[in-house]
């Protein structure tokens, strides 16, 4: 009991170097907790994978199409359920600064992916519409998209403006669903590419392949790439998370130098509680003299030293973590769909927790050990 | 009287930069239990090493120590910080208690040490403090009170456990003239009323004259002399 009153008094003593010191370190783990955000954002697209799904494209770049006729002979390997045609297409909305992805799909396409949560009647309309479209929420929240909404998409790859209407708003199966994408039907660009720019036509970017034994991912990933081994147009497949890495590992400089920094941010935290301590250590040298003349041990001292600097450190954690949600939910509106996924997880809480604890304990080390060590009559010298 | 401090042939150097300074040499000395002793001597003689010796904070460099029985230099830091815990009693000059603790607590602190149960150790403390005249003080923190209050703070806890000496070490320095009297007095209390043996080095030959006899050190040397 005396032993949490004297580290809560104590903690309390200096209340400004306190209060400054806990600010840093609220200001380290909300830095360090968005930080961490934005790399489980990039990889957002990775851990949203199947395993049951597969990509298949041009083994030469993702940026030379297939030609369309391939479908039938993927649909035909042992072990495929089903094929879907996807194209980007990357289209304007009103100014280049609004972006967000854009896919011409295939009618097997949504069920392959169930997560897309869309209403029954919606589908059906988008169905029946050649010209309509499925928007997810978040992108429907960000530009105010409802149903029955016109919209206008000015085409880079496929030139012209498009206009679309969307017939469907589709919802995550969870959070960690991407509901910032554009769906149109693949058919509606194809005809159209056929009359506007026939070099176009019958070309498609990727080809998503449901199957059915997560299991058997490799080998039928090899016999689809075989079916086509020689040919003008080689493909290659892998999982949907293995192809979703590698747009994330074309950015991995990026990554690495995010989560360098948000090392950083809890290096030098680690050295403004280090020094917060030192100092609080050695002004009261003379305190820890006369309690071991008392006759208490050096557990004690310690123990009153690290329950201290836990003590700030944990109370910079909890209020870092708890800030962290708003900052980064405001974070995830100011960046629009750049981040599809922008979602502050378990881990990244824990990891945060973790930091904090590990800072307070390191800070607390050297002036323990000095604590500990101090001769007696060498504390009661620095008394007076 | 049996002898509660028995010291023979006592010595003890510092360090410093190099050099070994002698600071106590040849000491022999017994004090009786329930005496009140008083160690005089200018600046650097060695009286605040001897009494730290005595208290078992400082461990001497040769000859042998016994205190309350036991060979002191002997025992390792934590059997001496146990033994401390039971036998000595503390008087700082500067009082020495915790900014954060009030009277309360800062004299219940060397309790924590000891297996008594809250209510034995709120009994005791209250005790402590109505002896020494802060009955009324008890929840004040240390900033709260004056010089003199701060004192009989510290003679409260360095009597909380019943130590078998009491060791001050100029414990009227920091305090003005009719505070040094009060806590003198006070001090007269603990050795008459309770029995404490008391050893107090001090400057003062006022406060001086309150022990029953007065070692004086000169240059680490005991010399001869009584009061």
């Amino acid at each position: 009991m005396h032993l949490i009153k004297l580290i809560f008094r104590n903690a309390l003593r200096h209340k400004l170097r306190t209060g400054l010191t806990v600010v840093g370190l609220v200001v380290a783990i909300l830095s360090f907790g968005l930080l961490q955000t934005v790399v489980d954002a990039w990889y957002a697209g990775a851990e949203g994978a199947a395993p049951n799904r597969l990509i298949t494209r041009n083994a030469v770049s993702l940026m030379v199409p297939l030609p369309l006729h391939y479908r039938d002979k993927i649909r035909s390997v042992d072990g495929v359920k089903a094929v879907a045609a996807a194209n980007w297409f990357a289209g304007v909305y009103q100014d280049p600064k609004n972006f967000f992805p854009q896919f011409a799909v295939g009618p097997a396409y949504f069920s392959i992916y169930p997560e897309y949560r869309i209403p029954d009647a919606q589908y059906r309309a988008f169905v029946r519409d050649r010209a309509g479209a499925i928007v997810g929420r978040k992108l429907a929240q960000t530009y105010g998209f409802r149903v029955g909404d016109v919209v206008p998409l000015k085409g880079t790859i496929f030139p012209g403006t498009w206009t679309f209407v969307v017939r469907g708003i589709y919802d995550g199966a969870d959070a960690g669903t991407d509901t910032s994408q554009f769906f149109f039907h693949w058919d509606y660009l194809n005809e159209t590419a056929k009359t506007r720019m026939p070099t176009l036509a019958n070309k498609i970017g990727i080809f998503v392949v449901q199957i059915a034994d997560a299991d058997r991912a490799a080998e039928v990933s090899e016999e689809i790439d075989a079916l086509f081994k020689n040919s003008p147009a080689e493909t290659l497949t892998e999982t949907e998370k293995a192809f979703q890495i590698g747009f994330v590992k074309q950015t991995e400089a990026i990554l690495i130098a995010v989560r360098i920094v948000s090392f950083l941010v809890i290096f030098i935290i680690l050295a403004v509680m280090a020094n917060t301590m030192a100092m609080t250590a050695r002004e009261r040298r003379g305190e820890y003299a006369t309690l071991k003349a008392l006759g208490f041990g050096g557990g004690f001292l310690a123990t009153l030293i690290f329950g201290e600097s836990l003590l700030i450190a944990a109370i910079g954690a909890v209020i870092g973590v708890v800030f962290t949600f708003p900052v980064a939910d405001w974070f995830a509106s100011e960046m629009g769909t750049l981040f599809p996924v922008f979602e502050v997880s378990r881990e990244t809480v824990v990891l945060q927790a973790a930091c904090a604890l590990a800072v307070g304990a390191t800070a607390a080390l050297f002036p323990a050990r000095r604590a500990i060590r101090v001769r007696i009559v060498d504390g009661l010298r620095a008394i007076g | 009287m049996q002898p509660v401090v028995e010291i023979h042939d006592l010595a003890k150097s510092y360090r410093r930069g190099g050099q070994i300074v002698p600071v106590l040499s040849d000491i022999d000395l017994v004090i009786a239990s329930g005496d009140f002793v008083g160690l005089m001597g200018p600046s650097g003689s060695g009286k605040s090493t001897l009494l730290n010796l005595i208290a078992g904070i400082d461990k001497p460099d040769s000859g042998t120590l016994r205190v309350a029985g036991v060979d002191i230099t002997t025992l390792t830091e934590s059997d001496l910080a146990d033994w401390r815990a039971q036998n000595v009693g503390f008087i700082f000059q500067f009082y020495n208690l915790m900014p954060v603790l009030t009277a309360f607590e800062n004299v219940e602190l060397p309790l924590l040490l000891t297996s008594l149960s809250t209510g034995e150790r709120r009994h005791h403390v209250t005790t402590a403090l109505e002896m020494v005249g802060l009955g009324d003080r008890m929840e004040h923190y240390p900033s709260e009170l004056s010089g003199g209050q701060q004192q009989r703070v510290a003679i409260a806890r360095a009597i909380i456990t019943d130590p078998t000496i009491l060791v001050a070490d100029e414990p009227t320095g920091d305090l003005d003239r009719v505070s040094a009297e009060e806590i003198l007095t006070l001090m007269e209390r603990m050795n008459d009323e309770l029995g404490k043996t008391i050893i107090m080095v001090t400057h003062d030959p006022h406060a001086a004259e309150r022990a029953h006899s007065i070692k004086r050190l000169d240059k680490g040397v005991l010399q001869d002399g009584e009061h």
